[in-house]
């Protein structure tokens, strides 16, 4: 099979683009660590309420500049409505919902995660600038969806 | 250098008329959807231009109600419909023999009933899901058992396209199969493998769940299965217009298509890398490890190759095709090519607007990057520059020459089928550019702007960009409508193509040597199936059995 010379250039190019968009991600992954979700462990939503920790919505101190912050969300909130935490502090979300599919993005952040109905979602993050960030419900979730949102006060 | 054709019989071929009759309103039913789909997509597009037109559509229950019907209408509807007229069209073109009719027949009638179970329960909001019917939001049965006829049209299409081939294999043993053939077969058969996750959603867990024979189902299974098929089923869309713009489009630019293995390579790269790419969609999701969500991410990637070698090999037969009229110099010949032509010009376009959906694509691809976009705006920026712009402008290209051919009437109007293309070119520029601009403040998809309880100034612009594009994509379409239906109604009898303009290639099939292998599909059809289970097999085996957690939620 014959390949034109410049047909031959424009694919190593290419190919080699990719190649370096690959080795800029494996970096932001491994090199600045930054993760996406991964299993979380499992729960019965229809238990929600009832099992630890998500019986308990709120942030809780885990140890010195560490937080864990407990998101239940539902049709159509999140509970807790506010999250306040303090800034340059170690955040870890543990979330699920009791009811069908939502999103939860806090936004001008990474932080964008979907809770899926019998999975655990986590997630750690610090917020480094004090001040208000939205949280969104971003998955379509029935006819109030676009009333789903809380905020994070970062202090 | 000796051009070649890459069908059986150059000189021309007859449809039977009752083959006619079938496809076309087969793809009727494509042109009539697209057009029921748009009226909601004006008004989704003005809602994030904070601009409330909802009360001007009577009988409608709410927003998310008139999106399911957008998305299903234009993203399944349309696509396939297009698909199942199309494709086995080429096939039976390319070998010159006819299609099995009882089949042509049943694909029309198995789709429009599918279309008409699906209509009812969109219309009567007993199935406000989306198109991506996540569990456990649940659909009347109607809507999930309508959407399996429609998948299994498309099965019934693809048996037709292989009867053909496979009469044809017989009768020519040995022979290299025609170009054209080869490439439509390729692309239904990858639409054939990923189709079968879905199916297994819908039959095996959602219809069930739907009819009460089953309580609860598996929310992260029921999306994962969708994503299986979901990420593949974008290049089910978009193969067929691969398949015009390759084998077609050339001809029609006055071009030849450079190499013969050269696409079908192309093809077997999408046959083989558009399925093991779905847990891309699912960056953000728990339950999956994040190293299979990596191993993703690089298949991914893999799959962006095959579509650079496409816009290397499609500008070059188009640039062939613009010096052989005259053009000269380095871009010379792109003003030579012939833009009047409204079919020909609607493709050009596609292409064009298709580079920036292939580049945010492979942003949306980019594993931790993803998180910036994630169900924002972004999405369906993107999206609606590859699904909703280079497939639709191909679909409305190739009706402008397709439509004439199975009535036996000419174009009804050049002009406006032209302006149709440009108008709605433009449009989709503006609105993806304020989708994509939203998106990266953080505007979410799939959100009733207009009733928001929160808002955010950072979205005005981009919003409003939305509303401009959406409603030039609306006119566009309109007019698109009005040129199909008069051609169909009213077109000069006898003006119409007598044949399918296919190309000739540069470079004939080699008759002896590996490249013979390339037609060996079930092989490379074995080594599809081996790297999908390579790429869910380690999910599967460690998630299995399903978690039948959820029970059915009615939120509409």
């Amino acid at each position: 099979m014959k390949v034109h010379t410049y047909e031959r250039a424009f694919l190593w190019l290419g190919a080699l683009t990719l190649v370096a968009c690959m080795a800029a991600l494996v970096y932001g992954s491994l090199g600045l660590g930054l993760h996406l979700p991964t299993r979380g462990g499992e729960i019965d939503p229809q238990q929600v309420g009832a099992t630890p920790p998500f019986d308990a919505p709120g942030v809780r101190q885990t140890g010195p500049n560490r937080y864990e912050v407990v998101v239940v969300g539902r049709i159509w909130s999140f509970a807790p409505a506010a999250i306040e935490i303090p800034a340059g502090a170690d955040i870890e979300f543990t979330m699920t919902t009791p009811d069908v599919i939502h999103g939860f993005h806090i936004e001008g952040t990474r932080v964008n995660l979907m809770l899926i109905p019998g999975q655990i979602t986590r997630a750690r993050y610090r917020f480094e600038r004090p001040g208000e960030y939205a949280i969104l419900c971003h998955e379509y979730c029935g006819v109030g969806h676009h009333t789903m949102n809380a905020k994070v006060v970062v202090k | 250098m000796k051009a070649t054709p890459t069908v059986l019989d150059p000189s021309g071929f007859e449809l039977p008329a009752a083959d006619r009759r079938w496809l076309r309103w087969t793809i009727y039913i494509g042109y009539v959807a697209l057009t029921a789909g748009i009226f909601h997509g004006l008004a989704q597009a003005l809602s994030y231009a904070n601009i409330d037109i909802l009360k001007f559509f009577p009988g409608l229950k709410g927003y998310y109600q008139g999106l399911t019907a957008h998305g299903v209408a234009n993203a399944l509807v349309f696509t396939f419909a297009f698909s199942n007229g199309f494709l086995p069209l080429m096939t039976a073109r390319a070998l010159s023999r006819p299609l099995v009719g009882w089949l042509t027949a049943a694909v029309f009638v198995v789709l429009l009933a599918g279309n008409l179970l699906v209509i009812y329960a969109v219309v009567t909001n007993q199935a406000s899901v989306l198109y991506t019917s996540y569990a456990p939001l649940q659909a009347h049965w109607t809507y999930y058992l309508g959407l399996v006829l429609v998948v299994v049209s498309t099965w019934l299409a693809l048996a037709n396209m292989l009867v053909v081939y496979r009469g044809w294999r017989r009768a020519n043993p040995g022979a290299r199969v025609p170009l054209l053939a080869y490439i439509s077969v390729v692309s239904y058969v990858m639409w054939f493998l990923a189709s079968l996750p879905i199916a297994t959603s819908f039959l095996g867990f959602l219809l069930p769940w739907s009819l009460g024979l089953m309580e609860k189902v598996d929310p992260l299974l029921t999306r994962t299965l969708f994503w299986f098929t979901g990420h593949a089923i974008v290049y089910a869309w978009l193969l067929p217009a691969y398949v015009s713009w390759y084998a077609l489009v050339p001809r029609q630019a006055g071009g030849r298509l450079i190499s013969d293995s050269y696409t079908r390579i192309v093809f077997i790269l999408f046959l083989l890398l558009s399925i093991p790419t779905g847990f891309h969609h699912q960056y953000t999701d728990p339950g999956i490890p994040e190293a299979i969500k990596a191993v993703h991410a690089v298949l991914t990637f893999g799959v962006f190759f095959p579509s650079l070698a496409t816009a290397f090999s499609v500008v070059a037969a188009l640039e062939i095709g613009g010096r052989s009229r005259g053009g000269r110099g380095l871009l010379g010949w792109v003003t030579k090519l012939p833009w009047g032509d409204p079919s020909l010009a609607a493709q050009m376009l596609a292409m064009l607007t298709f580079v920036l959906g292939g580049v945010s694509g492979l942003i949306n691809a980019s594993f931790t990057m993803n998180q910036v976009i994630h169900n924002t705006t972004w999405v369906p920026g993107h999206f609606h520059l590859t699904v909703g712009s280079a497939v639709t402008l191909t679909h409305m290209g190739v009706a402008f020459w397709l439509v004439p051919y199975l009535t036996g009437r000419g174009l009804w109007s050049r002009g406006q089928a032209l302006t149709s293309a440009w108008v709605y070119t433009i449009g989709v520029l503006i609105f993806a550019r304020g989708m994509i601009a939203a998106g990266l403040e953080g505007m979410p998809r799939r959100t009733f702007r207009v009733a928001m309880t929160y808002s955010n100034p950072a979205w005005d612009f981009g919003g409003m960009l939305t509303g401009i594009g959406g409603t030039l994509m609306f006119f566009g379409i309109a007019q698109f409508f009005i040129v199909i239906a008069m051609t169909a109604l009213s077109g000069p009898r006898g003006a119409h193509p007598r044949d399918v303009p296919v190309s000739e290639t540069l470079t004939a099939p080699a008759a002896t040597g590996w490249e013979r292998h390339l037609d060996r599909i079930g092989l490379w059809v074995a080594v599809t199936i081996a790297l999908c289970v390579i790429a869910y097999g380690p999910f599967l085996a460690m998630y299995l059995p399903a978690r039948l957690v959820s029970p059915g939620f009615r939120l509409f």
